[in-house]
């Protein structure tokens, strides 16, 4: 007998997961797949390097899906599963155990990895990286009263753990290679912010500080930097970025590009397979360039447009990207993509917090990051989200100005 | 002391504008107090079901508040749950409008 042909979805992440209900919403009859490597059920990310690894011992992940709700939704859920292949020429999938797996559509939704620290690294350190729902526990387990963190990589993640470990009362310090903090991701001003909101709560940093190589030394590990300085910890978590997962993709022969290469419509270069999340680029209308985001927002927009798309609908993804993160008690938001040649228009709102805007050259607004209390900046972060995906073009002297309100900007 | 199910005065009617939303919390309860374009008053859990955070602080559009923090959104005449991350329902209360007075059954 022909076995039916389902719509398969690898990777069960923030993607992943909303494609599979999306499916369903979008009234696909046949069976869903949702195939992943972990063995929980979906959970979110995020909470990974913020709450949950300063909450007690008991508080596990927080799911993205029940598993009643997955039984209610009628989608196969294979936890704790790697999928090892794609054959385009028959449509199947091959799992890890042999099983072979008939698709209609394939949606690759792998996500990101880790990216390593290319030094070298002996194997006894207790060196750890942070992306699954075990990796928090491990470090979680670590945390303890002053015990010596250190964190490699001045990016989101490390200043998430760094102030996560000190609030348990670990004594850490961050090692950055630029100059500053969060240098691709943030104007220098919030920067300082955030640098200033770590130096209060004791956390050291060190800026150009290139690491050279790990040892173990006795029971500890000592971080040495090119320099010749040298830090012991009790825990070294490696920041420094993650890469996509496309060898899934690229065996396939799929077209890769900073990432499983997908039309505005999320289809791959094979129209029978989607890709959506962190591991896929695609050609942004507002930007005009291919981008790959990795952001939890975008991961799910992306699998419920791919989902419509793999039903034929072919929907365009042209959301306003959109990120946050927590540091301490105040909030950074970032809404949409900025570069070296868009004009940076601050908005200062004194101690309560601040909003950059940037305009490209001819004056369209194109990226806005705040930072402070959520109630100080996330009404005008969204107001600007809008703005930006209307390509609208405020006058820069008024966003600078606190007194004028960025709702009246736009209309 | 209050009791469940009594009418507790909130604000003065011209206290929130309209599409704008009120934080109200009475003990160790907290509500958002909605105002909507037209003019009429709504009431339901003040925090996110997401995470804990305070959907006063939210974009009020239509019969939508959302959340400030992950834009989730709710039907604030109902309390349900309209857009991810938000899937968990909230409780509405009762409003009335009395000479000018808002109040809200609690
Ligand atoms: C610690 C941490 C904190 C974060 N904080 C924020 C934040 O504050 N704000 C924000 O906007 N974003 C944040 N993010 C980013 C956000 O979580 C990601 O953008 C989002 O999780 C991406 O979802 P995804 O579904 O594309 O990929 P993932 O969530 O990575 O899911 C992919 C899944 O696919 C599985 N998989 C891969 N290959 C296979 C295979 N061959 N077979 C089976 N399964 C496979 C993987 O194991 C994984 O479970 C954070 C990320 C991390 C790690
Ligand atoms: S806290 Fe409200 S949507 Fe996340």
């Amino acid at each position: 007998m022909k076995q039916e042909r389902a719509m398969i979805i690898v990777g069960a992440g923030e993607a992943g997961t909303a494609a599979a209900v999306a499916l369903r919403q979008g009234g696909w009859p046949g069976r869903v797949i949702l195939i992943g490597s972990e063995a929980t059920l979906p959970y979110e990310r995020p909470p990974l390097s913020k709450g949950l690894l300063t909450e007690g011992e008991d508080s596990g992940p927080k799911f993205l899906i029940t598993a009643q709700r997955l039984r209610e939704l009628a989608i196969d859920y294979l936890a704790g599963v790697n999928v090892l292949s794609i054959d385009r020429a028959t449509n199947t999938v091959s799992l890890q155990g042999g099983e072979l797996l008939a698709y209609e559509r394939l949606l690759l939704a792998t996500g990101a990895r880790p990216r390593t620290l290319g030094v070298p690294v002996d194997p006894e350190c207790r060196m750890v990286t942070l992306r699954t729902y075990a990796d928090a526990v491990a470090i979680r387990q670590t945390l303890r009263p002053g015990c010596g963190v250190v964190v490699i990589g001045g990016g989101f993640i490390g200043l998430e753990v760094a102030a996560s470990a000190v609030s348990r009362g670990a004594s850490v310090t961050v090692l950055e290679a630029g100059p500053r903090l969060l240098m691709r991701a943030v104007p220098a001003s919030i920067a300082e912010r955030i640098k200033a909101k770590h130096l209060d709560a004791g956390v050291r940093i060190e800026l150009d500080a290139t690491v050279a190589g790990i040892e173990a030394v006795e029971e500890q590990s000592l971080v040495s930097l090119a320099d010749g300085r040298s830090f012991p910890a009790d825990l070294v978590l490696v920041g420094v970025g993650a890469v996509p997962n496309v060898e899934l993709a690229q065996a396939a022969g799929l077209a890769i590009e900073k990432g499983i290469a997908a039309s505005d419509t999320l289809a791959t270069s094979d129209p029978d397979i989607f890709t959506a999340g962190d591991c896929c680029s695609f050609p942004h209308r507002l930007y005009g360039e291919r981008v790959r985001l990795e952001v939890w927002r975008n991961a799910w927009q992306q699998g419920a447009i791919a989902a419509a798309n793999m039903l034929g609908l072919g929907s365009a993804y042209e959301s306003v990207p959109w990120f946050w993160s927590d540091q301490y008690d105040e909030t950074l938001q970032i809404a949409g993509i900025y570069s070296n040649s868009d004009a940076a228009v601050n908005r200062d709102l004194g101690d309560k917090g601040q909003i950059c805007f940037y305009l490209a050259p001819g004056g369209r607004l194109v990226a806005a990051c705040g930072f402070g209390s959520l109630a100080t900046i996330s009404k005008d972060i969204r107001i600007a989200e809008t703005m930006i995906g209307r390509r609208m073009r405020p006058d820069p002297d008024a966003l600078a100005n606190p007194a004028i309100a960025i709702k009246s900007l736009a209309s | 002391m209050t009791k469940i199910g009594e009418w507790v005065e909130v604000c003065t009617s011209d206290a929130i504008a309209p599409e704008e939303a009120m934080r109200f919390s009475q003990g160790e309860r907290s509500f958002a107090i909605i105002r909507s374009l037209e003019g009429n008053f709504f009431a339901i859990d003040g925090h996110c079901s997401h995470e804990k955070v305070h959907l006063a602080d939210g974009i009020v559009d239509g019969n939508i508040i959302e959340c400030p923090k992950h834009f989730g959104t709710f039907d604030y005449r109902t309390g349900e749950a309209r857009a991810l991350p938000a899937c968990v329902d909230l409780r509405r209360y009762e409003i009335k409008v009395d000479s000018n007075v808002v109040f809200i059954k609690i």
